[in-house]
C-alpha cells in the first residue's frame, strides 16, 4: 500500500491551505456535503463500467488487427497499416462527437450515450492496442513458431496455445497503461452528456458554484481510480511471474 | 547422383533454395529409405540446417522436388498436412514452450491433431518421457530443467505425435559438454528403435555408432555421400578429408 502514500503531499497541500478554500460543500458530517460527495462519488461506477467494456472490445478489434499486421504479404500488411494510422489520426474528443451526431445520420443507428462513448473509446484505443500486440507478437522467438509447426499445429492453434500466451504476458504492462488511459479518457465522454465523475463534477459546480473544492475532489478520484487500478495490474504481473518460476 | 528407388521414404531430387540471391543449396539429391539413418556434416554455412529444414517445409525451396512418404512437398495444403504429421523435428535451441509445464509441451500437440483425450494425451506422454528418463520431471517447467534434460524433452515431444522421420538440427550444439551424452544416448536408443533419422551432427562418435549412411556438404552442394565405414577411413574428397582432419583433430 506504499502506492498510497503519494496521496500524502496531496493531503498535506489542501490542509496548508484555509480562507481560500471552501470545503463545506463536500464535507460529509453536513447533510448537503454528504449528498455533494456522494452525488460525486456516483458517477465512479459509469466511468469504470465504461472503460472497462471500451478495454475489452479495443483489446480485442486490437489483436484481430494485428494479425494482418504480421503477415508477410505487403497487401495484407498494409490492411494493418491503414487502419492504425487513420484511427491513430483521430482526436478522442471528435472521434466521440462524430459517433454520438454524425453516425446516426450517416447510418440511421442511434447509440445511447452510453454505447457511442464506449464505441468511441475502444475504437481509438484499438489502434494503439494493435500496435502493442504487433510488438508483443513480433517478440515472440521465432523458434516457438517452428516447434509449434513441428508439431503439426495450424495457424490458429499455434497463435491461440503457443504465441499469444506468451505474448500476453510480455504485453501485460503495457495493456495496464492503456486502461489508465482509457479510465482518463472517458472523461471526455461527459461532453455527450454520459453521467460518469467528470459530468457529475461539473453539474455540482454549476449548482454550487465552488468549482475549485468540486475539481480537487475530482482530482482525488480519478487519483485514487488509477492506482487501484495499476496495483492490481502490478499484481496481476506478479502473480503471472512467480506461476513461471 | 543418387536415384531414387521404391525403396525410398524421402526423395530429393535436384534441390536449389536461394535466400535472395544468394544460392544455399545447389542442385541437391540425397534419397533416404526407411529406417535409414543419415548423418549430415560439413562446415558451418555449408546448407546443412536448410536443407533438412525443407525436407519439414521450414524452408521452401525454389528449384526440384522433394518427395516425403509418396507426397510431394508442395503449397498445397494436403501436402502439408502430410508432412508435418510424418516429420518431426528437434532443433539446436530445444524451443520447448516456456509457459507450458513439460506434460503440456508434451500433450499440446496430440490433443490438438489427433484431437485425442486429456487422459490418453497424458498416458502418452508420459510413456515417452519414460522413454527419455525424465518422467519425474513431468510437472517443472522448461526453464527449471538443464540443457541437456530440456532436449530431451524436446525429442520426446516430437516422438508424442509418432512421425516416421525424425530431423535433428544440431541436437548437442547448445549443450555443456557433460550433458551431451545423454542426450546422444537417448538418440542411440531411437536409433536402434528403427525410426528414419536424419540428423545434422558434429559428434563423429555417434555418427561412427549409428549412421547407415554419411552426408557431407560443403558451400551448398553434397560433396560426398558414403556409409559410414568408408567415410571415416577412406574418405573420397579433398575437401572432405581437410573437414574430417580438423574435426577429428579436437
Ligand atoms: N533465412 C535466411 N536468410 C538468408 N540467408 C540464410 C538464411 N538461412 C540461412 N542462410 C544462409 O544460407 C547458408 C546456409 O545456411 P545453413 O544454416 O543451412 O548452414 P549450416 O550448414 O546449417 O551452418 P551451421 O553449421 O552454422 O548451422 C548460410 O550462408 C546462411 O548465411
Ligand atoms: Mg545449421
Amino acid at each position: 500500500m506504499k502506492r498510497f502514500l503519494t496521496l500524502a503531499p496531496v493531503a498535506f497541500l489542501l490542509s496548508g491551505c484555509s480562507n481560500n478554500w471552501g470545503w463545506y460543500v463536500v464535507d460529509p458530517t453536513t447533510t448537503s456535503g454528504y449528498n455533494n460527495l456522494s452525488f460525486m462519488i456516483s458517477g465512479a461506477w459509469n466511468t469504470i463500467l465504461m472503460s472497462l467494456t471500451a478495454i475489452l472490445i479495443s483489446v480485442a478489434v486490437g489483436l484481430l488487427v494485428a494479425l494482418p499486421g504480421l503477415s508477410e504479404k505487403r497487401s495484407v500488411r498494409n490492411i494493418n497499416r491503414v487502419y492504425v494510422e487513420v484511427v491513430r489520426a483521430v482526436p478522442i474528443l471528435v472521434l466521440i462527437l462524430w459517433v454520438y451526431y454524425g453516425l446516426p445520420q450517416v447510418t440511421g443507428i442511434t447509440l445511447n450515450v452510453f454505447w457511442a462513448g464506449v464505441f468511441a473509446l475502444a475504437l481509438s484505443d484499438s489502434a494503439f492496442q494493435a500496435e502493442i500486440f504487433r510488438a508483443g507478437i513480433q517478440s515472440i522467438n521465432k523458434g516457438q513458431y517452428e516447434a509449434a509447426h513441428s508439431v503439426s499445429l495450424n495457424y490458429t492453434d499455434t497463435m491461440r496455445f503457443v504465441i499469444l500466451p506468451q505474448a500476453i504476458r510480455r504485453i501485460l504492462p503495457a495493456l495496464g497503461n492503456q486502461l489508465v488511459y482509457m479510465l482518463k479518457m472517458s472523461s471526455l465522454v461527459s461532453v455527450i452528456g454520459m453521467q460518469e465523475l467528470t459530468r457529475k463534477a461539473n453539474e455540482l459546480v454549476v449548482s454550487e458554484y465552488r468549482p475549485l473544492e468540486i475539481y480537487t475532489i475530482l482530482v482525488l478520484e480519478y487519483l485514487v481510480l488509477i492506482l487501484i487500478v495499476s496495483s492490481g495490474v502490478r499484481w496481476l504481473e506478479r502473480r503471472m511471474q512467480t506461476e513461471r518460476d | 547422383m543418387e536415384t531414387t528407388t521404391t525403396d525410398t521414404l524421402i526423395g530429393i531430387t535436384n534441390l536449389s533454395k536461394y535466400f535472395g540471391t544468394f544460392q544455399a543449396l545447389k542442385d541437391v539429391s540425397l534419397s533416404v529409405a526407411p529406417g535409414e539413418r543419415v548423418v549430415v556434416c560439413g562446415p558451418s554455412g555449408s546448407g546443412k540446417s536448410t536443407l533438412i529444414r525443407c525436407i519439414n517445409r521450414l524452408e521452401k525451396h525454389e528449384k526440384g522436388q522433394i518427395i516425403v512418404d509418396g507426397i510431394e512437398l508442395t503449397d498445397t495444403r494436403e501436402s502439408l498436412d502430410k508432412v508435418r504429421a510424418n516429420v518431426g523435428m528437434v532443433f539446436q535451441q530445444f524451443n520447448l514452450f516456456p509457459h507450458l509445464t513439460v506434460l503440456e509441451n508434451l500433450t499440446l500437440g496430440p490433443k490438438r491433431v489427433f484431437k485425442i483425450s486429456e487422459k490418453e494425451a497424458r498416458e502418452r506422454a508420459l510413456g515417452y518421457l519414460e522413454r527419455v528418463r525424465i518422467a519425474d520431471q513431468a510437472d517443472k517447467y522448461p526453464r527449471q530443467l538443464s540443457g541437456g534434460q530440456q532436449q530431451r524433452v524436446a525429442i520426446a515431444r516430437s516422438l508424442c505425435m509418432e512421425p516416421r522421420i525424425l530431423l535433428f538440427d544440431e541436437p548437442t550444439s547448445a549443450l555443456d559438454p557433460e550433458m551431451i551424452n545423454e542426450v546422444l544416448d537417448v538418440m542411440t536408443e531411437l536409433a536402434n528403435s528403427g525410426i528414419t533419422m536424419i540428423c545434422v551432427t558434429h559428434e563423429m562418435g555417434f555418427a561412427r555408432r549409428v549412421a547407415d549412411k554419411m552426408v557431407f556438404m560443403d558451400q551448398g552442394e553434397i560433396v560426398e555421400i558414403s556409409d559410414a565405414k568408408s567415410f571415416f577411413t577412406a574418405p573420397k574428397s579433398d575437401r572432405c578429408k581437410d573437414f574430417l582432419q580438423k574435426i577429428l583433430s579436437h
